[in-house]
């Protein structure tokens, strides 16, 4: 069966901002497309380190977390240098 | 409960003097009142810092801090909560974040106060980028509490 692609928008804060060059874009993804493969898509060749936060819609997720049309995803480094 | 983030200097102070006038209309509704302010030092590890970013995520900063807020709101009931926060370009001295808390009695006020800054340190999307004379660099550790 074919799957539908989604419309999503990435957003890079602070030190991953700077460090991929890159602080805004849109994605067309398969619908159901973890917030790692996002990573991967949008930060190609770019590990994802470990420390790396990520947000879909305003609230923290883990990354196997499966996206639909319409979704903010943002990759951030620990908040105020701290630990969660 | 109110939450704001500011992109211009702030006198927390004259903003707790503003926000408790709402205060008057119910007189002896509260009997402890718990306050922290933080201020942007000039020595950080040892280095003289020349200035303060302070990058955020507009949208999940308020809704993180609404929740926060609400949280503690909730588990002590309290009788109110603010928070103010700074954003933006700050020198040394200047105030980044208010926390203020209403409640029946002090247990609560001083708890709820610092479950509110300890949270926020740890949850709220703010990210630190020092400037000194070697340069600037993202904070990558928490201040000691």
């Amino acid at each position: 069966m074919h799957t539908p692609m989604v419309q999503i928008q990435v957003r890079f804060f602070a030190s991953l901002r700077e460090r991929l060059g890159v602080s805004e874009l849109s994605l067309e993804v398969a619908e159901g497309t973890s917030v790692s493969e996002v990573w991967a898509l949008a930060a190609p060749g770019q590990p994802l380190s470990e420390n790396v936060l990520a947000a879909r819609n305003l609230e923290y997720v883990r990354l196997d977390c499966r996206l639909a049309d319409g979704d903010e995803v943002a990759f951030f480094p620990p908040v105020t240098g701290g630990e969660r | 409960m109110s939450v704001r983030v500011l992109d211009s200097p702030f006198d927390p102070w004259a903003c707790l003097a503003d926000y408790q006038r709402q205060f008057d209309a119910e007189p002896g509704a509260f009997g402890a009142s718990a306050v922290f302010v933080g201020t942007m030092r000039e020595l950080s590890a040892g280095k003289v810092v020349q200035s303060l970013y302070l990058e955020h995520y507009p949208g999940m900063t308020e809704a993180s801090l609404e929740a926060i807020c609400g949280e503690a709101m909730q588990r002590w009931s309290l009788h109110d909560a603010l928070i103010l926060h700074r954003t933006g370009e700050l020198p040394p001295g200047e105030p980044i974040v208010l926390v203020a808390v209403w409640s029946a009695h002090r247990k609560e006020a001083f708890e709820a106060c610092r479950y509110l800054i300890e949270e926020l340190k740890s949850r709220v999307p703010f990210w630190k980028k020092e400037r000194s004379a070697e340069g600037s660099h993202w904070v990558a550790a928490n201040t000691p509490p």
